[in-house]
């Protein structure tokens, strides 16, 4: 779960990140005073907002507020600005980069730091990165921080400040279960202090059972994948036209590749994963046809989800409901012949293999088009 | 000879009297896995499907002789499952349990590979060796006893190739699901090095799928170790980036963790890449 950049700042601060003063707003005119000259940001979880005109310089209340109006409701790659955040503007001498996030190979949590802050850290050189994974069974100790600040390059008075944020980060991705925290660029100002210029942080969303302060907070998600999120169904939208319900992740995904093959083109990627309750079968299905696709593909594998609880909860959803669209089933595993029954009775197209599904669902949807 | 899990393997089954481990433990028993003993705190004394329960898993070594376990419970209690088999001595850990929290993962495995120990997963089917035993859940009647060893990230796109390797009437040394979470416990990696040496093993297929460079480094290492037949299968081919597709591993992101990039190193190690699950059988000699 990707959090804005004002809530990624109020947890650095938590845990003692000196990060710039400021306050967010979703009306200019919310914008009552500013203690110098500020720096107003687009609230949105997607980069290169600079350069897209979501990040302008004010010096007084005025300016902040005609500069809000411009950026609050601004389209930036997709992601409506509906926020914006005012903070005072630091006085940069020099920017570093400071990322905590999961190494998969080392099967750790690593830092990565540079001297290089400020830029896309993909596009830094790798020699001007320092990759320090922290061992699970150690954990951080300062001699980490001493690295890292050394790695970095910065004079003395600021070695210490930039060590005590790299041990603060680490605490701060334990206790929060973030999968992620970046500060980039992590600024020194021309006084010699050392703050947040921008935060990145994401809580992995597997636990966020243990962080119920983070319920309430809302995702940048399409209302459709909002609905989803709720029945606990991992349904993503895509460009094409055939909506594709199998269960499974990498099923689902072989099954879009499958589709692809044939000349078809995926628009929804649902994936029921294991259930034996019909009605989730039901609500997923319902909200496929929410997503209006011209051919629905079902794809399943059946053993924990049946196949005839998938059929029963297909059926349930199209009950009654005056159907424009070819549906192409397929259903293997548990309980097939019951499954293949009752939806051939509904006037689906069978499909005895996944390749055969995948060709049929991708002719019907070049017929439609 | 097999991978993992075979005649002599005594299972404990972690969460038994859920419905999961309930079911579950009787398809193992079904497939012919040694289900000795079942663990819930606080239903020590019962049995599900003839299996005693016990308190702990240290009682169910004790009693039963257990050395391999299977974790069903639930995710808030699973790191504290399987650093309870693993402080009890349990040789092999398999966990089924899914939405296991990425730091927890981290902790456990680190804490397994010290002590010694082998865990499959978090998030995945577990391990099948036909006419042997199964620990985890995959179907029983997609198997058939041969010479192919599988390894895979994902669930039912396994048990889909392995049916589909199974119709083509060929079958299965050993089929180790290793899961599609960020952290886990066994690597393509230590799966294919177990293949290599494993007499019975043949050929091998590898399902992968996108995100991370899992697949890259088991490229490299085929390579440099791996002379048997390999045939892979990646999927995702056509997941847009930035999207997460349902498994938390499964996210093209900065650029990397492609199918285009997989296949490509897989390729010029040579291995076979289907373009589809249902061609994986033809790619096999």
């Amino acid at each position: 779960m990707k959090l804005f950049e004002y809530k990624a700042k109020e947890i650095l601060k938590k845990h003692g990140i000196p990060v710039p003063e400021g306050f967010v707003v979703s009306r200019p005119d919310e914008i009552r005073s500013i203690s110098g000259p500020v720096m107003v940001k687009a609230q949105v979880l997607i980069g290169g907002r600079g350069k897209a005109g979501g990040i302008k310089p004010a010096e007084t209340v005025e300016q902040a507020r005609k500069v809000a109006s411009g950026i609050i409701g601004m389209n930036i790659r997709g992601y409506i600005a509906k926020e914006v955040l005012v903070e005072r503007r630091l006085d940069v001498a020099k920017e570093l980069y400071l990322g905590i996030t999961i190494d998969r190979s080392r099967r750790s949590l690593v830092i990565m730091a540079s001297q290089d802050g400020g830029m896309d850290i993909e596009s830094v050189p790798e020699n001007r990165i320092l990759i320090e994974p922290i061992d699970p069974l150690i954990g951080y100790s300062p001699y980490i921080g001493r690295k890292v600040a050394a790695f970095v390059g910065v004079k003395k008075e600021q070695a210490s400040q930039v060590a005590n944020i790299c041990q603060r980060m680490c605490e701060l991705v334990m206790t929060e279960d973030a999968e992620l925290a970046e500060i980039n660029p992590l600024v020194i100002t021309k006084d010699g202090k050392v703050a947040a210029g921008d935060a990145k942080v994401t809580i992995d969303s597997d636990a966020l059972f243990r962080h119920r302060e983070y319920d309430s907070l809302a995702e940048d998600l399409t209302p459709l994948e909002e609905k989803a999120k709720k029945l606990d169904i991992a349904f993503v939208q895509l460009e094409g036209n055939i909506g594709v319900i199998a269960n499974g992740a990498g099923l689902t995904m072989a099954t879009l590749d499958s589709i692809n093959m044939f000349g078809g083109k995926a628009g929804v990627f649902l994936d029921l994963g294991g259930t034996d309750d019909p009605e989730k079968v039901k609500d997923a299905m319902m909200l496929m046809l929410e997503a209006k696709p011209k051919v629905v593909l079902i794809n399943i594998f059946g053993g924990i989800t049946k196949c005839d609880t998938v059929a029963k909860g297909v059926l349930k959803a199209i009950e009654g409901q005056e159907r424009r669209f070819p549906i192409v089933a397929r259903m293997n595993g548990v309980n097939e012949d019951i499954a293949r029954g009752m939806l051939k009775g509904a006037g689906m197209i069978p499909a005895s293999g996944l390749s055969e599904a995948a060709e049929l669902a991708s002719e019907e949807s070049l017929k439609v088009v | 000879m097999a991978v993992l899990v075979d005649k002599d393997t005594k299972l404990v089954v972690q969460g038994i009297t859920g419905h999961e481990g309930t079911y579950h433990s009787k398809a193992m028993i079904d497939f012919g896995t040694k289900v000795v003993a079942g663990t819930s705190p606080g239903k020590g004394g019962e049995k599900v499907n003839d299996i005693p329960v016990f308190e702990s898993v240290a009682e169910a070594m004790e009693n039963e002789g257990a050395n391999t376990s299977c974790i069903f419970v639930p995710a808030p209690f699973c790191k504290d499952a399987a650093l309870e088999a693993i402080d009890a001595g349990i040789g092999t850990i398999v966990i089924i349990t899914e939405h296991l929290p990425v730091l927890d993962a981290i902790h456990l495995v680190a804490v397994a590979r010290s002590r010694g120990v082998t865990v499959i997963g978090p998030n995945c089917p577990g391990i099948a060796s036909p006419g042997k035993a199964k620990v985890g859940i995959l179907p029983n009647n997609i198997f058939k006893q041969g010479n192919i060893g599988v390894v895979s990230k994902s669930g039912t796109l396994t048990y889909e190739i392995v049916n589909a390797i199974t119709e083509h009437k060929l079958g299965q040394s050993t089929c180790v699901g290793i899961g599609g979470d960020r952290i886990s416990g066994m690597s393509f990696i230590d799966v294919l090095e177990r293949f290599q040496n494993d007499r019975q093993t043949k050929q091998i297929v590898l399902v992968g799928e996108i995100g991370g460079t899992a697949e890259e480094e088991a490229a490299e290492f085929i390579k440099k170790n791996v002379n048997k037949p390999v045939v892979a299968y990646i999927a995702g081919r056509t997941a847009p980036p930035g999207k997460r597709m349902g498994h938390a591993g499964a996210i093209i992101a900065r650029g990397r963790g492609t199918a285009e990039s997989k296949i490509k190193a897989l390729e010029a190690a040579g291995v076979k890449v289907a373009k589809i699950p249902t061609d994986v059988p033809e790619l096999l000699r």
